[in-house]
């Protein structure tokens, strides 16, 4: 139906104006402390049977270790030229996950997109959780764990540093400034929750909470100084988040090897970073929402922004990747160019064919709504999402190393073993345990942000509705 | 010494909170040995226009921020390249002893971290130092109510507790100590 007033007002169509909310508006505070508290005693089963599955991974993982460091690198079947494996694949995977939580809580903060407030928390926590089980891959790739600060600006006992023009002593940097970042952004955005919890604990908890709050009493005072300190970290998170990964993308753009020395992997490795962070934190919205009774803050049009954002990315990625076999199709580099044939034909051409398929094709399932709204769809939708990623890792430093400069190093029949599988399945049990042991010791959604979010909307809604804009018509002629 | 008394009353919403903040205003030169400077509003949410009645809240936290960048990336670069400089024995074949462009990277990175830590502990020592000032609290505060403090005189607090039961306060409450007399 059709409203006109006179020739100089703007019709609108109701049909157009009238969204779902987001949020139920009629929720009260009161009630929002208590489901996001009951959150932190009271899991669904499938929190424990998701929480001993993680662990017995883990101890797996640190089972291959203890093998690999007793035996040697050689155990996980890495042989030069494939000194990297999965490792450094799985690596990169993992820093690439942590930059949704940055996108999701700093740059939707900042764009005051008040959707992200229910969800930002557990993004932010999975950014922290997956930079730590990244930084774990530096470690175990070396195989010399003992040698671990060599990775690190650290002089050593014949007086030579490491080299400062090498883009390995920038990421070590970049990483450790990044995770430090993150956890002080993470920890400092819980304050006012933790003051929740302190309120409503007793006990050992009570004085956890107590310590963590750091005197927090809600007053205007600190509530000033709390919004300029949270905007001051997010538009320094911003940049870090960017410049990780694009450091992360130097190590391999710096060097020679056929089919890494190209410029565009910067902004490649960052849309595929946002890109598959965004997938995870579809899966661990759905996990959540049911595992702990989120339904009326975890909603479906929030899954649905969630996955259109999915969506404008997968496509940012989708165009990069295409500059990218582009730039070395058009381009001189005669190596770059049998590198790229050699990925689409030969013997990881599946592998090769499924990552295009799975991070370009599979994306297009979120253009329909009615996949959007089912979430058994969207969580197999979003597993696939990050299947593509973690193989277009594998993709980047596999085939490379296989099918370099030197046709005596070629290693077609190359492989990883059980050791090198076991330790990759080991971190997504160690990322999976620590994610869900935060999800019960902290509340995973933010109290407050959902409390303005509701107190806002309502004040809006309550507020007189606005005349249609008096928009003068051009002149004809 | 003086008897300093602190009354926290608490309201239903922020309209109420606020009529009650600007009565307090207008009784600022009635009642002896208050000021607005030493109400406070406690809230569940943050809500800069309610508490901007109580007048300019000065934060400072941007200029710990300023500081720890200014300091991060100066210090940073000249610690990098002083340890280049120093300490660094390979041959360059004719390249610059520190060379600049990767070295910024690193200053990049300290520049942010240091402003990330002088921020946090800049925060950290306000919030430690300001906690003390406000012993009088509720619960109900994080759950859903709002809560205007107030330090006075216990001449003034008749007055007080009469302005916050004229807007409607649910509840009030009181406590008091002695400082030291001005």
């Amino acid at each position: 139906m059709t409203t006109t007033h006179d020739e100089h007002e703007v019709t609108v169509e109701p049909r157009f104006v009238i969204k779902p909310k987001d949020i139920n508006e009629e929720i009260s505070w009161a009630q929002i402390n208590e489901d996001v508290l009951r959150s932190l005693e009271r899991p669904r089963p499938l929190y424990w049977i998701i929480f001993f599955g993680s662990l017995g991974l883990f101890c797996w993982g640190i089972y291959c270790e203890i093998y690999q460091y007793q035996t040697g690198l050689g155990v996980a079947a890495l042989e030069n030229p494939q000194m990297w494996g999965l490792y450094i694949a799985t690596f990169i995977f993992w820093i690439g996950m942590s930059h949704s939580g940055t996108l999701l809580s700093a740059i939707l903060l900042i764009m005051h997109a008040d959707w992200r407030k229910p969800i930002y928390r557990f993004a932010e926590a999975m950014t922290t959780f997956s930079l730590m089980t990244a930084g774990l891959f530096v470690l175990v790739h070396l195989g010399r764990i003992w040698q671990f600060y060599y990775v690190v600006a650290y002089p050593n006992e014949r007086w030579a540093w490491p080299n400062f023009n090498s883009p390995l002593a920038w990421d070590a940097t970049a990483i450790g400034t990044y995770l430090t970042t993150s956890i002080i952004f993470l920890y400092f955005g819980m304050i006012p929750d933790l003051a929740i919890c302190r309120d409503n604990a007793t006990g050992f908890r009570r004085t956890f909470y107590v310590v963590m709050s750091l005197g927090w009493k809600g007053t205007d005072w600190q509530w000033a100084n709390f919004r300029v300190t949270y905007l001051t970290l997010a538009c320094l998170l911003i940049p870090l988040a960017v410049s990780v990964h694009s450091i992360v993308a130097t190590d391999f753009a710096v060097s020679q090897q056929p089919g890494w020395h190209t410029t565009s992997f910067p902004p490649y490795f960052v849309a595929g970073a946002l890109y598959s962070g965004c997938a995870a934190i579809i899966t661990l919205f759905i996990i959540l929402r049911y595992t702990f009774r989120f339904e009326q803050y975890m909603t479906i049009p929030i899954l649905e922004k969630l996955c259109k954002l999915t969506f404008a990315i997968s496509m940012i990625w989708t165009y990069l990747n295409f500059v990218e076999y582009a730039s070395v199709w058009y381009g001189t580099d005669e190596y770059a160019k049998q590198a790229l044939i050699y990925r689409a034909t030969g013997q990881y051409a599946g592998w090769w064919w499924a990552m295009n398929i799975l991070g370009s094709i599979v994306p297009f399932a979120l253009t329909f709504k009615a996949l959007r709204t089912h979430i058994p769809s969207m969580m197999v939708v979003s597993l696939l999402l990050n299947l593509g990623m973690w193989i277009e890792r594998f993709m980047i430093v596999t085939p490379t190393f296989a099918h370099g400069y030197y046709p005596w190093t070629w290693t077609d029949h190359w492989w990883p073993n059980w050791v090198q599988v076991g330790l990759i399945l080991g971190s997504f049990g160690w990322f999976t345990m620590l994610f869900m042991l935060f999800c019960k010791i902290f509340p995973s959604v933010s109290m407050y942000e959902v409390k303005e979010m509701v107190y806002h909307r309502a004040r809006a809604r309550k507020a007189p509705a606005p005349q249609p804009a008096q928009i003068p018509r051009p002149a004809e002629g | 010494m003086k008897k300093q008394s602190h009354v926290l009353a608490l309201f239903n919403d922020f309209e109420e909170a606020a009529n009650a903040i600007a009565d307090l205003r207008e009784s600022e030169s009635r009642l002896k040995g208050f000021n607005m400077r030493d109400v406070t509003l406690k809230s569940p949410i943050d809500h800069p226009e309610c508490a901007e009645q109580l007048g300019e809240r000065p934060v400072y936290i941007q200029l710990f921020t300023l500081m720890g960048a200014v300091l991060g990336s100066s210090l940073g670069f000249m610690a990098i390249s002083a340890a280049q400089a120093s300490f660094l024995r390979q041959q360059r074949g004719g390249f610059p002893l520190v060379a600049v462009p990767p070295n910024m990277v690193l200053t990049y990175e300290l520049f942010i971290l240091t402003a990330v830590f002088f921020t946090i502990i800049a925060v950290y020592v306000v919030f430690a130092l300001h906690s003390q000032k406000h012993k009088l609290y509720s619960v109900e505060i994080s759950v859903d109510k709002i809560g205007i403090l107030v330090n006075a005189d216990a001449a003034a607090i008749p007055g007080i507790r009469e302005i916050f039961a004229r807007h409607r306060a649910l509840e009030i409450s009181e406590t008091s100590d002695a400082s030291p007399q001005k």
